[in-house]
């Protein structure tokens, strides 16, 4: 058998290959593959093989892991690929980090993404876009773009993201890789840069559903450091996954099938849901009635609580600071010139929404509303164990295609944000391709704190659809 | 036309915890800047609050000492404005829901004429929050530097009820309220420190009339400065009206050396806080038990105190409340009453002669030359007429500058007053030999005069005699 590359491996063949002291060979493989692909991607931020935090032992024993540029790591500089976080080198590492390190992992590098985790294209990033390895002239997703693309193009064994209302899940989809947002509270988000506070969850991109429950299992659990982390029961979400899906009852809600989704992206979901039901899972549909408010509600919400937790970038501690004369001026300066457009449009929509006399309008309608979401899938939950579905309603689309104008990329997040919403965990994974030969995505949702059902019939579904194992044509 | 002041307090109190409301840093005060932080209290990106449980203990220690209701649910809000002294660009406090609310607080308040009032202030609430760091200027030539130590320190902000009437009234208030917090060692209520802190809401109206429009004073450094400065805005608000003119709502500072208070910003340039909930603290049950618990370990309260003095010691009501509201005066008097001597005179003595001592010195109770024991050795030697209260009035500064007895500095310095009455009889003697004139008088029916004969006899004796004897030799033998 002919040895495969090694920037290739899978994390669970490389942790086998670490095991046996493969790790350094790993490590040379990846800094080539890096050293050759990221001119053309721009998925790293920061890779410097010299600067790499290497672990030893655990059970990772030095596999190198990337990680998305808005999780902090001790002593190295974490931007969210923003002017105005420049300089700016944690002094501490975030919970996700410490278990990696625990876990022997070695950190190879920062990932690019849109600035502050804001956008579905990788766009917005203050430090250049980021490409889709299938089509470098389309986008690779975002936020988490850098992370998707870095997993697809082999240049990194596996990658952490960040979920607000899509980021992991979307560039999943686009890059033909699998991405995982646990449920809201799963996984500790102390040292995760917040954007939507109630929203985010740190989660695996991985190049398959096991190598998804692998790193679920050293990131999840309670963390003290972290109020909104659940103290609830970690199961090994290895040890369910090749369990047969024969009985399971699985939802296609009837919202997520409607004009606006591209049809070979319907067909080929509608197509999981047949090979599920040959494996012997029963399929219905669901109804989610509230769908069509998620967009809307997400875009008032998230954007309150983002312009909150952006106020601290003003000058006065780290980060970027623009010379002025008065305490005034160096906040305007600074956050005129530090911020990128998107990240200014969602502050001043998120100030908006919470200023005197609008509050109850929009932030407080928009947390009832919210409720109904979520109680939406509560009913659905009653009949089903999953909800299946597309992941994004378009396959990538091109650079520059949307990024003037916001409205329609903020659509490219409709079937993902829901799960957000409901604090849901969440599963992406390829299914397909267009004719054009671009990924295809479905999403696998299931109940708060069942990742174990949600990796289980993904896993199941992967091996049998098997396109997973194809990969982009990279020289 | 006379108006009537309406004047609400709003009182921040550090809470005596060891480590930060939402983070485990030190809250020790005086530490070296920027000392006593963490990612949490610098607000560094990524970094998450977990509410510190004593906090939380002693804020609804406080509610209940102030007679509140205790919430059902403990929930945060965040409080928004941009300030170099507040990191995260937020304030983690509480908004629709704080953890104490619809409580009172009794004071006593003397009038002019001496006649002493109750009033009952009602508390709107006590709300947990946390402390901003400090700016520093002096001494730095180009810019500012800013102290976090202070940012993350837990806060009770105590709101009272529009009920307080006079500037007076606004002191006896917090003292009252500084009584209970120290009764319940919740906080040192330093106002040097900054562990209290108080603004003032004043405004006036034709007595039964709709409130009129308020100003709120800040910068009040003392409780006398906050006297003053609500003393100085009724004046300035009634000059204004009387004028004609209309009082704006406005934020004032109180400039204590030209005794003012000066326009700081307009209602216009109020910030909007744009208040929501705090999403990285997940509101939860606060269980009665807790409430109950908490309840249950209160410690005796200044109420109670004053009505056990009163009882106990056969103190007037007024005497006691004026011992008690200084928890360590209280202290001093139970350590004193203790060795057996006239609480009566242990009141006198402590609230007059050595509180003036004290005064003159700046010297705390606590670390008072003349222990509890000390100042009992003297009022004991009163009590078995060994000097006079005149005599005693001498030793207690010679106590309080050696740190001797009382009884030493009585016997090296031949103080023991003089009862022999034989002695007594023949200064008497020698008195009335030497002022016939003032002798006549008296005969004459002029009574002060005794006075002045008492008055000889004691210097001739050089204080030492008894004056309850002097007084009754010479009244015989002028009979």
């Amino acid at each position: 058998m002919m040895t495969q590359a090694q920037h290739a491996l899978t994390l669970k063949e490389a942790m086998q290959t670490a095991a046996k002291g493969g790790a350094e060979n790993l490590l040379k493989a990846l800094t080539e593959r890096i050293a050759t692909l990221n001119p053309k991607l721009n998925a790293f931020l920061r890779f410097s093989p010299e600067k790499i935090v290497q672990g030893t032992a655990g059970l990772l024993n030095g596999v190198p892991i990337a990680v998305k540029d808005n999780i902090c790591i001790e002593g190295v500089e974490t931007t969210c690929a923003s002017k105005i976080l420049k300089g700016f080198v944690a002094p501490y590492d975030a919970t996700v980090i410490r278990k990696l390190k625990t876990a022997g992992a070695s950190l190879i590098g920062q990932l690019n993404m849109d600035e502050f985790a804001f956008g579905s294209s990788s766009e917005t990033s203050a430090f250049g876009v980021v490409r889709n390895p299938w089509n470098l002239d389309c986008v690779p997703g975002g936020s988490s773009g850098g992370s998707a693309a870095a997993v697809a193009a082999d240049m990194a064994i596996a990658a952490l993201g960040s979920d607000t209302g899509g980021s992991i899940r979307q560039p999943a989809a686009f890059c033909g890789v699998v991405g995982l947002k646990p449920t809201y509270g799963r996984v500790s988000r102390y040292g995760l840069i917040a954007f939507g506070s109630s929203f985010d969850q740190i989660g695996p991109i991985t190049k398959t559903v096991e190598d998804a429950a692998i790193l679920l299992n050293l990131i999840a659990g309670h963390d003290p450091a972290d109020s909104t982390s659940a103290p609830q029961d970690l199961p090994d979400f290895t040890k369910t996954l090749s369990r047969d899906v024969k009985g399971l009852k699985i939802g296609l809600p009837e919202e997520f099938f409607v004009k606006g989704l591209d049809p070979e992206i319907a067909k080929q979901v509608q197509e999981a849901a047949n090979t599920l039901k040959k494996l012997g899972a029963e399929i219905k549909t669901v109804r989610l009635p509230h769908t069509h408010s998620a967009v809307a509600v997400y875009y008032i919400t998230a954007v309150a609580e983002a312009s909150s937790n952006l106020g601290r970038f003003d000058g006065v501690e780290y980060g970027f600071r623009a010379p002025a004369q008065t305490i005034d001026d160096m906040y305007f300066e600074t956050r005129d010139q530090g911020f990128g457009n998107e990240a200014k449009r969602r502050i001043l929509l998120g100030t908006f929404v919470l200023s005197a006399g609008y509050y109850d309008a929009y932030y407080l309608k928009g947390q009832k509303v919210r409720t109904l979401v979520r109680q939406d899938f509560q009913k659905a939950f009653q009949e089903v164990d999953l909800i299946l579905g597309p992941t994004a309603p378009t396959p990538a689309f091109k650079i520059g295609e949307h990024i003037e104008d916001p409205l329609t990329m903020y659509l490219s997040d409709i079937f993902t944000i829901p799960a957000n919403l409901a604090g849901i965990p969440a599963l992406s994974l390829p299914c397909g391709f267009t004719a054009a030969g671009l990924p295809i995505g479905l999403q696998l949702m299931g109940r708060p704190f069942d990742e174990a059902t949600v990796l289980r019939a993904g896993h199941a579904l992967e091996q049998e659809i098997g396109v997973y194992k194809q990969k982009p044509k990279l020289s | 036309m006379s108006y009537e002041p309406v004047i609400g307090l709003e009182v921040h109190v550090q809470l005596d915890t060891k480590s930060k409301l939402f983070c485990p840093a030190s809250t020790v005060f005086g530490a070296e800047p920027n000392r006593n932080t963490s990612p949490v209290s610098l607000g560094l990106p990524g970094s998450l609050p977990v509410l510190n449980e004593a906090a939380l203990k002693l804020a609804i220690k406080v509610g209940i000492a102030l007679n509140c209701h205790v919430a059902e649910r403990l929930k945060f809000d965040r409080k928004h404005y941009f300030y170099p002294d507040l990191p995260k660009a937020y304030q983690i406090s509480q908004y629709d829901m704080p953890v104490n609310k619809g409580g009172w607080l009794d004071i006593e308040v003397k009038d002019e004429k001496g006649v002493v009032h109750n009033r009952k202030i009602g508390i709107t609430r006590a709300h947990l929050e946390e402390d901003a760091g400090k700016l520093l200027h002096e001494g730095i030539k180009d810019g500012t530097l800013v102290d976090y130590n202070r940012a993350g320190i837990p806060l009770i902000e105590i709101v009272s009820e529009p009920d307080i009437r006079t500037a007076d009234e606004a002191y006896e208030y917090l003292k009252a309220l500084k009584a209970i917090l120290q009764y319940l060692e919740v906080s040192d209520c330093n106002m040097e420190e900054g562990s209290l802190r108080c603004d003032a809401n004043v405004s006036i109206r034709k007595p039964g009339a709709e409130f009129g429009t308020k100003t709120e004073i800040k910068n009040l450094n003392s409780f006398r400065a906050v006297q003053k400065a609500i003393q100085y805005e009724i004046k300035r608000q009634t000059e204004m009206v009387e004028n004609g003119e209309r009082v704006i709502q406005e934020t004032r500072l109180w400039n204590e050396p030209k005794g003012q208070t000066v326009k700081m910003r307009s209602k216009e340039e109020a910030h909007d806080y744009r208040y929501f909930p705090e999403p990285d603290l997940v509101p939860f049950t606060i269980a009665r038990s807790l409430v109950q618990e908490i309840q249950a370990s209160l410690p005796e309260l200044p109420a109670a105190r004053t009505e056990r003095f009163r009882k106990n010691y056969d103190l007037s009501h007024y005497d006691a409340h004026v011992l008690v509201q200084e928890k360590t005066l209280a202290n001093y008097f139970e350590a004193c009453v203790e060795k057996k001597v006239s609480p009566k005179l242990a009141s006198n003595w402590i609230q007059s002669e050595l509180m003036a001592l004290l005064n003159e010195k700046k010297i705390e109770i606590e670390a008072s030359p003349v222990t509890p024991e000390g100042m009992a050795g003297l009022i004991q030697l009163i009590e078995k007429d060994t000097i006079s209260g005149k005599i005693a009035k001498d030793v207690l500064p010679q106590m309080f500058e050696t740190g001797r007895s009382a009884e030493e500095i009585v016997r090296e310095k031949g103080l023991v007053q003089v009862t022999d009455t034989k002695l007594l009889e023949e200064v008497a003697d020698r008195v009335i030999a030497a002022n016939p004139s003032v002798v006549q008088d008296f005969r004459n029916g002029k009574a002060q005069a005794l006075g002045f004969l008492v008055g000889q006899l004691m210097k001739e004796t050089k204080g030492k005699a008894n004056p309850k004897l002097a007084n009754q030799i010479l009244t015989q033998k002028l009979s």
